[in-house]
């Protein structure tokens, strides 16, 4: 299990990382999503792995050994919502940056021109 | 009152005026006035009522802590020597005042004028008040900073903006070597406070490191009193509405510097180090100064030019070494800034009444304003030296000081001679001002019959010169004991015998005087017709020389070198920033991990070989999770060029095999938050996909540029590869050790005991760590606002204005069509999608207040439900467009936005109330009908604020883009405000 996951952290790391160095303003915003997805599941994966665990706590039971680690779900929990919001910034400064220049490339004109 | 308020008075007041004058509408300027002449006033009095408190030597002192872990406190003290440029400050400003309310132009923003010039005020205060080295060295740069406004007030000259950008760089530059100084005289002595400094002179002197720190102070003192070679910026600085270089050029700032020198001189006062270097910028400044003035055509050029010259003289008097020296230099910058300040007021009326202070175009002034041409004859014979007048007195003070210290001083015999010269000089240009502008011929060259000024106008010039006249005459009773007080606070109670009289006998500085007098008259008949039609306007002498000249030079190396940095180690491209962005952080990532040795020692390492036994069946499900959820994100990738449709719904596809990892690993919480959110960002970038340009794979690139491409691609790939081998590595190898507690136990003991939540995740948000979530929320806000901001004068580009193909075809379909209409075949296509988006409307908004009202003790909580609310409308909005909804609904998201802020923010304050910290919760249990047994917690009105506030933000965003397709570009062919001019 924590194999596959390390693996599908690097796969989607890796995946966003060439979207990143990409020059069209799309390819990077794709990247930086699934960059997103990545570094989300490598925190969350920080806190261990526990399939079943009961999602609240019981009266009564109060062993931390029982839940799975609610810290890194927090942090991520907020990590999803910000960069949903990293997104649509990124979203709407591209579009304002096509509208303006006339190009979707990063720098804002053609290589070459 | 008593006198720690007098003193916080005189030291606040003009601060507390500036704020209150700057919030004055832009036409009042007679209210401006007023309130600034009420401020001068009131604090004069207050001043004068602390006068007998110390006029036997007494220190005041009054100390606030400022910061006490750095032994800096904040201490006023007022000592004699204060007392006396205090009253400089506050008397001559609230002449200035008087008179500015009669020179500024009713056209300009004078309130402003005013509140700069309060605020100087109180910084001058300020620096005369210190008895903290650094709080000093904060009121210094004060002056700085507000002279740089005052300078630059008439904004729309440039000339302005250059001569305040001089006088800030040179003087800042000062301000910048008075902190370091002050900080190793600080270290030496072992404490801030100004009496322990000048009290330690022997240990100060003892240690190495004073030389520099001297050094450095006098740097300070003679870039802000204009000494050569720093003097150039202050002609500059005579761009300024003339009150200012009355003010600020003449009686003040400028003597800031010589207040520093006069309070350094107990301590560094006769090293010879000080000696040579006081006394010779001082030389250098004299002869200088007064060389320049004799030139200009400009009045205030002229006074500017011998305002730098008697600069010199007092600070060459400082640096004679001798405590008569020092009483002589005191009671010049009393003589000086009485004459000169009159001076100044008199060019202001002159340029204000006759429209030009070129002394070319000026003569016989006489005539229209013959009481200004009294005052400023009296006001210019006292800058001369005329005996009757309070020049004449300190001048020969100066003259005899030079002879006394020339057979100890380095300068010996040039010190007489400079001094008669000098002197002579300012005979000359006095006579010159005077002559070429009240005399002669009726001037004809002027652009309107000049008249003379309104009566108030004139007041203050006139409370000058009758205070230059008293104090020739009656100078032992009226300047003696502000004197006298001034050096006994500098020098102690030994005085050496000095006589404040007017007649000294028939000795060598009389007769020094008398061939000053006789030879400046003498060259002004000689020369005068020369000098004054000399077409250059300036002196004659080496231009290269010129400190302006280097400074500009200075200044235009500089930024030629900023600018050969930037060409050589900047890039502009993003791609190669954000390459090198990404190597080095792995390079940092394995040196670290290098370093520390955190994957190869510790127990196991990174174990590659799987767990023992079988894999089961879970596991080999989660597997084929992940070949479909990498192979997702691998062909996002791939296709996010030419197919970006294609590569949204993959990165959904990844998006959704995270999301069930979420589940999968227990942690519901997140499953949900992230299923709404990949809904609504899918929806946002299919939104966006409409504006970006068609790019199609078949565009033919010269080979290099090809070889170039592909070259990149595989360093690009090579890095990535780095990254997400590296990630996973570190992700396996902390996932195979053994977890660490770390909070989770006491978040798991106190959730429910503290906070009344079983569900840890929520209760960690919206309890524990509530003010992060609430740092949050407030970053999701401004997103939206900024993004609201930016699409609300946007406009697409003109390519992607036609209707889509597919749009385009349909619609011709449909009007070839018999009987139907263009449009017919979309309504018919959408006719049970919006019935059943239509109805999901009332469903979605039960499924978030579920969400919502659950989040504290199962999976749920305030971001999950917010977003889905949003969903709901989004869903309106797709189904039916954006006039068809706006038509019906009133969604005021900007509202939704400010009200989950504010319901955020009650929901902490009302902790206060009893008596908690910020954002403690309370909760309680209550049965509702219907609804059972519920928590209800102030943190669910917290997590309503979150609810509201991610609505908000989502649906502005959303919003904002789907309205883009109503818009149309301007009328005028710009495609967006960004290219218009």
């Amino acid at each position: 299990m924590a194999l596959i996951l390390a693996l599908a952290i690097g796969v989607l790391a890796a995946a966003g990382t060439w979207l990143l160095l990409r020059p069209r303003t799309f390819q990077v915003i794709i990247g930086l999503c699934l960059l997103s997805y990545a570094v989300n599941i490598f925190i969350f994966s920080m806190g261990r792995l526990k399939s079943a665990a009961p999602p609240v706590t019981a009266a009564g039971l109060e062993d931390p050994a029982l839940y799975a680690d609610p810290t890194p779900q927090a942090l991520v929990l907020t990590a999803i919502v910000i960069s949903f919001a990293l997104t649509a910034l990124f979203l709407v400064v591209l579009l304002a940056s096509r509208g303006v220049t006339g190009s979707d490339h990063v720098d804002g004109r053609e290589p070459g021109s | 009152m008593t006198v720690s308020a007098l003193l916080l008075v005189i030291l606040a007041l003009p601060f507390v005026g500036a704020v209150i004058a700057a919030a004055l509408p832009r036409h009042a300027r007679t209210r401006a006035a007023v309130l600034s002449w009420g401020v001068a006033l009131f604090s004069v009095g207050c001043l004068a009522l602390l006068w007998p408190r110390f006029n036997d030597g007494e220190v005041l002192r009054q100390t606030i802590p400022w910061l006490p872990s750095l032994g800096v406190e904040f201490v006023l003290r007022l000592d004699g020597l204060s007392w006396l440029f205090s009253a400089l400050v506050l008397g001559i400003g609230a002449l200035v005042v008087l008179y500015a309310r009669y020179y500024m132009s009713p056209k300009d923003p004078v309130p402003r004028f005013f509140s700069f010039l309060l605020a100087f005020m109180g910084a001058m205060q300020g620096v005369v008040l210190s008895g903290n080295l650094i709080q000093l060295v904060v009121f210094w740069e004060l002056t700085s900073l507000f002279s740089f406004l005052l300078i630059g007030y008439w904004n729309q000259n440039p000339l302005a903006r250059e001569g305040a950008r001089m006088a800030l760089t040179v003087t800042a530059t000062g301000g910048l070597a008075l902190l370091v100084g002050m900080v190793l005289l600080g270290k030496i002595v072992g404490s801030y406070d100004l009496d322990v400094v000048l009290n330690s002179r022997e240990a100060i002197l003892a240690d190495p490191l004073h030389l520099p720190a001297m050094g450095l102070i006098l740097v300070a003192a003679m870039t802000k009193s204009a000494q050569f070679p720093f003097h150039f910026w202050l002609p500059r600085a005579m761009a300024a509405p003339t009150p200012v270089s009355a003010y600020l050029h003449s009686a003040t700032l400028v003597k800031a510097g010589v207040f520093l020198l006069i309070l350094m001189w107990p301590v560094f006062g006769q090293t010879p180090m000080w000696l040579m270097v006081v006394s010779g910028a001082g030389l250098a400044t004299l002869m200088i100064g007064a060389w320049c003035a004799i030139f200009q055509h400009d009045l205030k050029g002229l006074l500017a030019y011998s305002t730098i010259s008697h600069l010199g003289l007092i600070v060459l008097l400082l640096g004679l070494g001798s405590e008569l020296a020092l009483i002589a230099a005191l009671f010049h910058v009393v003589n000086h800034a009485t004459f000169k300040a009159s001076l100044f007021m008199a060019a202001g009326i002159i340029d204000h009444e006759a429209g030009s202070r070129d002394m070319r175009k000026l003569s016989g002034l006489i005539r229209f304003m013959p009481f200004t041409a009294a005052l400023a004859m009296v006001a210019a014979a006292a800058m001369a030296g005329v005996p009757l007048l309070n020049g004449f007195l300190s001048k020969e003070m100066f003259l005899a000081e030079t002879l006394a210290g020339a057979d100890a001083h380095p300068f010996a015999l040039l010190l007489p001679v400079g001094a008669t010269v000098a002197r002579a000089f300012s005979v000359l240009y006095s006579l010159r001002f005077i002559h070429t502008t009240f005399f002669g011929a009726a001037p004809t060259e002027l652009d309107r019959i000049p008249h003379g000024p309104p009566v108030w106008m004139r007041r203050p010039v006139e409370v000058l010169v009758f205070l230059c006249l008293l104090v020739g005459v009656f100078p032992a009773v009226t300047v003696g004991p502000f004197l006298h007080s001034a050096a006994v606070s500098v020098l102690g109670y030994d005085l050496p015998y000095y006589s404040l009289a007017i007649w000294h006998g028939f000795n060598l500085p009389l007769l020094m005087s008398v061939l000053a007098l006789g030879g400046g008259v003498a060259a002004y008949l000689v020369f005068g017709r020369r000098i004054n039609t000399n077409p250059r306007g300036g002196p004659w002498g080496p231009k290269r020389l010129n400190g302006g000249y280097l400074f500009e030079r200075i200044m235009t190396t500089a930024s030629r070198g900023a600018e050969l940095t930037v060409r050589t180690l900047g890039a502009e491209r993003l791609q190669p920033q954000l390459r090198l962005i990404v190597i080095v952080s792995v390079v940092i990532a394995a040196l670290a991990g290098g370093l520390t040795g955190g994957l190869t020692s510790g127990r196991g390492g990174v174990a590659l070989a799987a767990p023992g036994g079988a894999p089961d069946l879970n596991t080999l499900a989660f597997a084929l999770l992940w070949m479909v959820g990498g192979a997702c994100a691998v062909a996002a990738a791939w296709q996010a060029k030419y197919h970006r449709l294609a590569a949204v719904v993959l990165m959904g596809g990844a998006g959704l095999a995270s999301c069930l990892s979420f589940l999968w690993l227990s942690a519901p919480d997140l499953a949900i938050t992230q299923l709404v959110v990949e809904i609504v960002t899918t929806v946002l970038l299919l939104l966006g996909l409409r504006w970006l340009p068609k790019r199609l794979d078949t565009i033919a690139a010269p080979e290099a540029a090809r070889r170039r491409a592909r070259r990149r691609r595989w360093i690009d790939l090579a890095v990535a590869g780095v990254v997400g081998a590296g990630l996973a590595t570190v992700a396996y190898a902390v996932m195979t050790r053994p977890a660490v507690e770390g909070v989770t136990r006491f978040y798991v003991e106190h959730a429910y005991s503290e906070a009344g939540g079983r569900n840890l995740v929520n209760v960690i948000l919206v309890d524990f760590r509530a003010f992060d979530t609430f740092g949050e929320l407030t970053v999701l806000g401004v997103v939206g606002l900024t993004v609201f901001a930016l699409l609300r004068r946007f406009r697409p580009h003109r390519d992607s204005l036609s209707d889509p193909a597919q749009k385009r075809m349909r619609e011709a379909s449909d009007d070839a069509a018999a009987g139907r209409s263009g449009g017919d075949r979309l309504q018919d296509t959408l006719l049970i999608p919006r019935v059943v988006m239509r109805w999901m409307f009332p469903f979605i908004i039960l499924l978030a207040v579920h969400l919502l009202l659950r989040g504290h003790d199962l999976p749920g909580g305030g971001f999950a439900a917010g977003v889905a609310l949003s969903i709901a409308f989004i869903l309106q909005y797709m189904a039916f467009g954006a006039r068809w909804v706006e038509d019906r609904l009133s969604i005021r998201p900007l509202a939704w936005v400010g009200a989950g802020l504010l319901i955020a923010i009650l929901a902490g304050a009302g902790a206060w109330a009893y008596g908690r910290p910020f954002l403690t919760s309370a909760y309680h249990y209550v049965d509702l009908p219907l609804l059972g047994r519920l928590p209800l917690s102030s943190a669910l009105v917290f997590d309503l604020g979150v609810v509201a506030l991610v609505l908000g933000s989502t649906v502005l965003i959303l919003i904002a883009l789907a309205h883009q397709s109503l818009r149309r570009p301007r009328e005028d062919g710009a495609a967006s405000p960004g290219e218009g001019p």
